[in-house]
């Protein structure tokens, strides 16, 4: 296995995030999506990795990793689903959208294709009720949803 | 009474959100008049004046807040920016970021010079990805423009403002699980006092501002604490509210109304009443955690007072609207899950109350409920109340206590109707 060791462009990134705060160890969060990007997954060696950066204990970057449920220790597919499923967009039909998405996909919530391209997750309200149901894929947003529109944007990720 | 756009003035203009556009349309003045023209006391005494109260959910008189904020301490002093819109419904503060996000931080700056800050941190939940980009871009843009940094407008004053991201956890959105995350650590509330004015970010004395609070201090200052408080309903004050309306009406939107507005105006005079010309079966006024009203309370007026003479609140203002066709046992299924998902663990009458509850609906939605389970939710929603550390429990219980009280016929005939649902 390679080692852990961010690039010479995010260490840069790195090192200007952490003179923002006052205190080293402030700098988990942001520190922990630096790795995100960098190597997809928080494997326990990557953990041990941030927590040499920031100068706090493995454990606690455990911890933090795992309260948080944008940080992932597990792959995802390609294309994240992440389908507000709180009240106002299970009052437009986020129910049916996610029993749909099951079937089409073949998986349950957490669960990501055998092709490795879609990873499913119902989630809590995203901020977008305006305009719902409303699905986040990786960053974007997509809004408004039906039954078709969504089949629609499925066929379009390649 | 015609409605004044102040907070959303600028949302309909092209690139709204860079400044070049944004000082065409007048920003960085209100920095400029306090910077160059007012004692940080008049600033705050103007922001006293203009009744505003913290738009988060708590609902705090903002000047009253900075006040507490002792005037010499050995310690830096802080401001944090609570972004970190999770009430569900609640989606007002993302419109602002994304298309005004100068107008959050000149009221930020503001806000900074009012009180003797020179650090301030707005934080941003992680889904907001667009939001924390274009807050960077334009905090990029002051910096340039000599708007932050040392210095500022050749005044001696010195701000630096940092975007902080967060990672996916409602309960940062209370303030000291905010702080707590913004160190750096799991978000978990702390024990209160001492309070965050006392001993907060980093062991200082913070204030902790709603992003649609900051953005109301530019115009505060440009026109006065008296203007804004003047643009609330007559008899309420107030000044504007943003209002974001969801759920089963004609026209969702966030809408800039005077506070006070009455709920029955909001949702069937400007969010076009309800779709389908369905009936109103209930609605709640103030984001999720808010108690829910009947149809035939919907005269009330949407401000602070108002709403908790008939035991509920403003919270975020996030009205969430729902037509006689809503089942209303799913309904609090699904906020049940949410309370019992988000709950940060750390005291007990939350931790094991939201799952107890989540549990217990769970089996009524299957068609598996006793009637005795609804007494039974009842019961542990009393012994959370009050007894929790931070206001996550009362927001649970705001649901369930709520919807079984009011709609407690619907839910028992669910319960003996069982597996034919």
């Amino acid at each position: 296995m390679n080692k852990v060791e961010f690039s010479k462009k995010t260490l840069d990134k790195f090192k200007s995030v952490i003179a923002k705060y006052p205190e080293k160890g402030a700098a988990l969060l942001p520190t922990l999506w630096l790795a995100q990007q960098e190597f997809s997954v928080l494997t326990p060696e990557v953990e041990e990795y941030v927590a040499g950066l920031v100068g706090v204990s493995p454990v606690r970057v455990q911890e933090v990793r795992s309260f948080y449920t944008m940080y992932t220790a597990r792959p995802l597919g390609k294309y994240h689903l992440q389908l507000c499923t709180n009240i106002t967009c299970s009052l437009l039909g986020a129910e049916e959208l996610l029993e749909h998405l099951k079937k089409r996909l073949k998986v349950n919530c957490g669960e990501t294709t055998s092709d490795k391209k879609f990873t499913l997750s119902a989630v809590e309200c995203l901020g977008h009720c305006g305009t719902g149901p409303v699905i986040q894929i990786n960053d974007d947003f997509h809004e408004s949803l039906t039954r078709e529109s969504l089949d629609k944007l499925l066929d379009s990720l390649k | 009474m015609a409605n004044e756009a102040v907070l959303t003035k600028n949302f309909g203009t092209k690139n709204s959100h860079t400044l070049g556009v944004y000082e065409q349309g007048g920003g960085y003045k209100a920095l400029k008049k306090a910077l160059t023209g007012m004692k940080p006391e008049a600033v705050m005494a103007e922001v006293d004046k203009s009744g505003l109260r913290g738009r988060g959910g708590a609902g705090f008189p903002t000047g009253k807040k900075w006040s507490f904020i002792p005037k010499d301490s050995p310690k830096p002093k802080y401001l944090t920016v609570n972004a970190d819109e999770g009430e569900p419904g609640t989606y007002k503060d993302r419109p602002l970021m994304e298309l005004d996000p100068h107008a959050v931080i000149e009221g930020s700056i503001i806000t900074c010079y009012a009180v003797g800050i020179h650090s301030a941190f707005i934080y941003v939940r992680g889904e907001y990805v667009k939001s924390v980009q274009r807050l960077n871009d334009a905090i990029n843009e002051a910096y340039a423009g000599g708007y932050l940094g040392k210095n500022i407008l050749n005044t001696g004053f010195d701000l630096d403002i940092v975007v902080h991201r967060g990672a996916g956890a409602y309960i940062c959105g209370e303030e000291t699980g905010l702080l707590e995350s913004l160190e750096g650590k799991k978000g978990q509330p702390r024990m209160k006092p001492p309070f965050p004015a006392i001993v907060g970010a980093f062991q200082g004395p913070t204030v902790i501002n709603n992003v649609e609070t900051m953005a109301a201090i530019p115009p505060i200052v440009n026109n006065g604490g008296e203007w804004f408080n003047n643009l609330g309903a007559p008899g309420v004050g107030g000044g504007l509210k943003l209002y974001p309306i969801s759920g089963h009406v004609k026209k969702p939107g966030v809408y800039e109304l005077p506070m006070g507005t009455t709920l029955r105006d909001i949702i069937y005079k400007h969010a076009g009443g309800i779709r389908d010309d369905k009936k109103l079966k209930a609605v709640i006024p103030g984001g999720s955690s808010a108690p829910v009203l009947r149809a035939d309370e919907i005269d009330v007026k949407m401000d602070y007072n108002s709403l908790a003479a008939i035991k509920t609140m403003l919270g975020s203002g996030a009205i969430i609207v729902m037509d006689e066709d809503t089942n209303m046992v799913k309904t609090l299924k699904v906020l049940l899950k949410f309370y019992a998902h988000e709950s940060c663990g750390k005291c007990t009458p939350c931790r094991e109350g939201t799952g107890w509850m989540d549990r217990i609906m769970t089996r009524i939605v299957k068609g598996n409920g006793h009637i005795s389970d609804l007494d039974t939710i009842l019961s542990i929603s009393n012994t959370i109340d009050g007894k929790t550390l931070c206001p996550m429990g009362q927001a649970a219980i705001g649901p369930s206590i709520s919807f079984i009280t009011k709609f407690r016929n619907e839910f028992e005939d669910y319960i003996r109707k069982g597996r034919t649902n």
